[in-house]
């Protein structure tokens, strides 16, 4: 707070100043901030170098890995054997799967789908594989279903035993809840470069980018499950002399069950959002096709094994999803359908072969074309509109601010703002992290990605907010956009880059398009939970008392759902962030696209791998601004602390 | 350590760092609040010293926060005691093994929960069987036991239900036979009852006290209910902060409340329902007729109405064959007024008197 004038006379009369003081504060900074934009415009800024010696000092890292990687023992004992054991992983299941062949697949699909949920998932999964075989995806399907199922095992082998010890020990959770925050913060293409260094690329190296990016759900949601089994029933059983390992195994174990489960279903979706991206580093599958119609705009040859991911989303999810369900059901039943459905497909497979026979295969890609060519040719008007009023009314003056500011101003400013909404210790973090960028020698690429991912989540938050109390104040609004919301969250996250291509081309606002598909419905629902969770009892007072419709939405409903928007806007700009670094594919240039060039050109590879870095800074430092929010102004908090 | 069922001696609990060392230490004596501020530590039990006999119903009293369930998990050592012995049958539980401690809750100490605690993914059939499952008996054997039981409590025919199919009532008698599978010289109860609804407890209290006969176990009853208390507990403990406040039968705390918190505790009870003819008889004036009905000491007062209606004289009260006192028409109409009406000047009066006599 302010210190206030030695008037003791009179203390009404300072407090207010001093109130005073504080309202205008926020504005008195912003005014000073305009004023030395204006002095020092187009001094210290950073302009980009591609010869920064940053990079080539990273080139020379990497070569020397390149040139070592047989006798450093690290390696040769280490690394290498990772590599080995991870490669054989997905050869394994590379090779069983295909040995089943596809009404071998099927069959296994089915029964697992029986065991899981009965007819209707059985049902569904037949649908999605015979999908997949139809559209002329199957082996590449079984290359990403190989490389998928690698390493979602790979998590949780890894993730639930070290979910278990989090959930057990809270010194654990110490140490491992912030290394998951970053690494759920960290834009996936962060990691790509430094795996490849140590694991050089091919399936070795995606199914372990892969598995950085799903783990986190397992050993969280596993912690969370172990966490909150009932501590009565912990302590019956230890009443009744059980030792730790009978109470783990018989009691939190199985109750937990269910969650986990949840857990899994979770992994898998992480894992299959990972699909095109691991493209980038030679991993076999459905991506590869898709990145590279991506990069010829071709939307209908990308479309195409796009749909081929979500059906195999689909079938995943809906197995796991009621596997965390059901419980009661006659075991005979249950194994005896399964060992039928998985027996009769295996026993087709010599009679009707093993590959995909190709006379039932159909080709839509050029009537998906023809279609986006039509609206291309049609809406035109519409979309270039769009396009240009965003891209020279919001896109370009906001990157021209950022490029030509001072470096210091911005960092100041940054400072500034996080500590008047997320307190201090958040404002310095964030800071920090602008002042590493800014030592990591891509400043203005980074202000370029920074640009793109605030007029997308600019968009995307106000939107999503609309939505949402829309759908918390009207019961008929909500019940049309839950399912819509729902089938938008099981999707994979590139899936909203095809639709928007198709009507914007490549470019910075098929970024922003894809990044507002994908975070919109997080958004919408985290700010109708918010507002739903305002106590009926509070509503009816209030009501009582003459509010109107827009007083109770703005003094009661929206003041006291205020972490549920802080947190809808955080997740809000994390998503955006990551969406728009994976938009370097479709042109949105900037960081993503460092990322990308350093790992298909060797002289870049300096470039790429610090690109990666300040991406991550640029995650926390978004997520801190809006993080601490909840904890600093939330007095009950405070209290219990 | 002699015969009791369960001896404990100056037992302490207290939760907070470096609690060891506030025991014996001057911070002991401070109540509750002030040790708190002091030293950060709670105190919920202290200095608590009991015995309860073989086959005795003992019950522990006291409302929330008094520190009786943290005193009954200290038994078995579920809490660990801060200070203090404790012995099962003879044997010194403070100082068991880890494996010592797991046998004695495996065969001798089982335990029935508020909150039931019953296995939401097992079938009452292996909940039931749980504790005979850990202790390593053969799955055929264990069913076996487990049926007996499930008959024993009146669920037959439930076996194959999961715990959620149940009725509150029904699930706490699965967790009274999972408590009973392993066949204990001992069973504790914390609050079982307190999450029934009231003909439900009803039902269930009787159920213990039936069990009680049949079996004969060794019960510790933790409850905050007194009315419960006074149906089940042969001897009742009362719990404030911690303390034991006064150990009694029914019968000695509502006569010979040890202090007011005991005395405004028993104050709604009935008092010629729980009350013996010992607590009001009186030598007998010189011209009064010695030929009246007879009764034993312990009857219940309300017991010897019919008496004294058939006989205008007044009623010996006998006990091991020696007269003790006379208890008249008037005696008793003034015990079963007092009683009604509660908190009476004349009560604290007759508790006076009698606890001095006794």
């Amino acid at each position: 707070m302010v210190a206030a004038p030695a008037d003791m006379a009179s203390p009404v009369p300072v407090t207010a100043r001093a109130q005073r003081f504080v309202r205008w504060l926020p504005a008195a900074v912003a005014v000073l901030v305009v004023a030395l934009y204006v002095v020092f415009k187009n001094t210290a800024v950073l302009p980009h170098d591609d010869d920064a010696s940053l990079f080539h000092w990273v080139n020379d890292a990497r070569d020397w890995v390149d040139e070592n990687r047989n006798t450093s023992p690290f390696f040769l004992f280490f690394v290498n054997y990772v590599r080995l054991g991870v490669a054989e992983l997905f050869t394994l299941f590379q090779t069983a799967l295909t040995a089943l062949g596809w009404p071998g697949l099927v069959g296994v699909a089915a029964g697992l789908g029986w065991l899981a949920g009965g007819w209707r998932i059985a049902a569904v999964s037949v649908a999605a594989f015979a999908g997949i075989g139809v559209l002329g995806l199957w082996d590449a399907s079984v290359d990403t279903l190989a490389l998928t199922l690698s390493a979602v095992l790979l998590s949780l082998v890894i993730g639930i035993p070290i979910g278990v010890l989090a959930g057990r020990s809270p010194s654990v959770r110490r140490i491992v809840s912030p290394v998951l925050d970053v690494m759920q913060i960290m834009p996936t293409f962060s990691y790509l470069s430094p795996v490849v260094l140590l694991f050089l690329i091919g399936p070795a190296s995606a199914t372990i980018a892969t598995m950085i990016y799903a783990i986190p759900p397992a050993i969280r949601i596993t912690a969370l499950a172990i966490e909150r089994v009932s501590p009565t029933v912990v302590e019956a059983s230890e009443s009744l002399g059980a030792t730790r390992w009978q109470t783990m195994r018989k009691v939190r174990l199985p109750m937990a069950l269910n969650t986990i489960t949840l857990g899994v279903n979770q992994t898998i979706a992480a894992a299959l959002s990972m699909v095109p991206l691991v493209a980038l580093i030679a991993a076999p599958g459905l991506g590869v096709d898709l990145i590279r119609a991506l990069a010829r705009v071709n939307v209908g040859a990308a479309l195409v094994p796009g749909i081929g991911i979500v059906l195999i989303a689909i079938v995943l999810d809906r197995i796991t999803r009621s596997a965390a369900v059901s419980r009661v059901r006659s075991r005979i039943v249950s194994w005896s359908g399964f060992a039928v459905l998985v027996v009769a497909g295996v026993a087709l497979t010599p009679v009707l072969a093993p590959e995909f026979p190709e006379q039932w295969e159909i080709q839509i890609v050029r009537p998906i074309n023809d279609v986006v060519n039509w609206i291309e040719g049609n809406w035109y008007g519409f979309t270039g509109f769009l396009n240009d009023t965003v891209a020279y009314g919001l896109l370009n003056p906001l990157q021209d601010v950022l490029t030509t500011a001072p470096w210091w101003l911005i960092t100041l400013a940054v400072l500034a703002f996080a500590w008047r909404i997320s307190g201090l210790r958040a404002g310095l973090i964030a800071a920090g992290c602008l002042v590493a960028i800014a030592a990591l020698s891509l400043w203005e690429h980074s202000m370029e990605t920074l640009t793109i991912v605030v007029v997308a989540a600019v968009i995307t938050i106000l939107a999503g907010a609309l939505l949402g109390i829309g759908a918390a104040r009207s019961r008929w609004f909500a019940a049309v956009l839950r399912p819509v919301l729902d089938a938008a969250q099981t999707m994979p996250s590139f899936s909203y880059l095809l639709p928007a291509v198709a009507l914007f081309g490549n470019g910075r606002f098929t970024a922003i398009i894809a990044s507002f598909i994908y975070a919109v419905p997080v958004v919408a629902r985290l700010v109708e939970d918010g507002l739903r969770a305002v106590p009926g009892t509070v509503l009816e007072a209030a009501r009582s008392a003459g509010s109107t419709d827009r007083q109770l939405l703005w003094k009661v409903q929206l003041p006291m759902a205020r972490s549920s928007l802080l947190l809808a806007a955080n997740q809000g700009i994390v998503m955006t962030l990551a969406m728009v670094v994976i938009g370097a594919l479709v042109g949105a240039g900037a960081l993503g696209y460092d990322v990308v060039a350093g790992i298909s050109q060797q002289e870049d590879y300096g470039k790429g791998l610090v690109a990666g870095v300040a991406l991550v800074l640029l995650g926390i430092m978004l997520d801190r601004i809006t993080q601490g929010a909840s904890g600093r102004l939330n007095p009950e908090k405070k209290r219990i602390a | 350590m002699g015969t009791a069922a369960i001896e404990v001696r100056g037992l302490w609990k207290i939760f907070g760092p470096k609690a060891d060392r506030i025991i014996g230490s001057p911070d002991a004596e401070l109540d509750s609040a002030a040790l708190r501020a002091k030293t950060g530590c709670t105190a919920a039990v202290r200095d608590v010293s009991f015995e309860v006999r073989p086959g005795e119903v003992f019950v522990v009293m006291g409302l929330s926060g008094s520190g009786k369930s943290t005193l009954v998990r200290c038994l078995t050592r579920l809490i660990e005691p801060t200070g203090g012995d404790i012995a099962i049958g003879g044997e010194d539980v403070r100082g068991m093994s880890a494996a010592q401690l797991r046998e004695l809750r495996r065969h001798r100490v089982s335990m029935v929960f508020q909150h039931f605690g019953l296995l939401p993914h097992r079938r009452v059939l292996d909940n039931v069987a749980y504790g005979l499952e850990i202790q390593g008996v053969a799955k055929a054997v264990r069913h076996e036991k487990a049926r007996a039981i499930l008959s024993l409590v009146g669920l037959e025919g439930h076996e194959d239900s999961y715990p959620d199919q149940l009725s509150g009532g029904m699930q706490q008698r699965v967790g009274l036979a999972r408590a009973l599978a392993v066949d204990p010289e001992v069973l504790l109860f914390d609050e079982p009852f307190s999450a029934l609804d009231p003909l439900i407890r009803r039902d269930m209290q009787a159920e213990v006290v039936r069990l009680h006969r049949e079996v004969g176990k060794t019960m510790v009853f933790i409850t905050h209910d007194l009315s419960e208390a006074l149906k089940l507990g042969e001897r009742i403990a009362i719990m404030r902060n911690g303390s034991i406040v006064q150990v009694g039968t029914p019968e000695e705390l509502v006569g010979a409340p040890a202090d007011d918190y005991v005395a405004d505790f028993v104050r709604d009870v009935p008092k010629s329902h729980v009350l013996s003819l010992r607590w009001i008889s009186r030598q007998p004036d010189t011209d009064e007729p010695l030929d009246g009905p007879e009764l034993p000491a312990d009857t219940v007062i309300h017991d010897a109405i019919p008496a004294a209606m058939a006989s205008a004289r007044p009623i010996r009260v006998v006990a091991d064959g020696e007269l003790v006192g006379v208890v008249d028409r008037v005696d008793l109409l003034g015990a079963v007024r007092l009683g009604e009406a509660g908190g009476d000047p004349e009560h604290a009066a007759l508790a006076g008197s009698t606890a001095e006599e006794a």
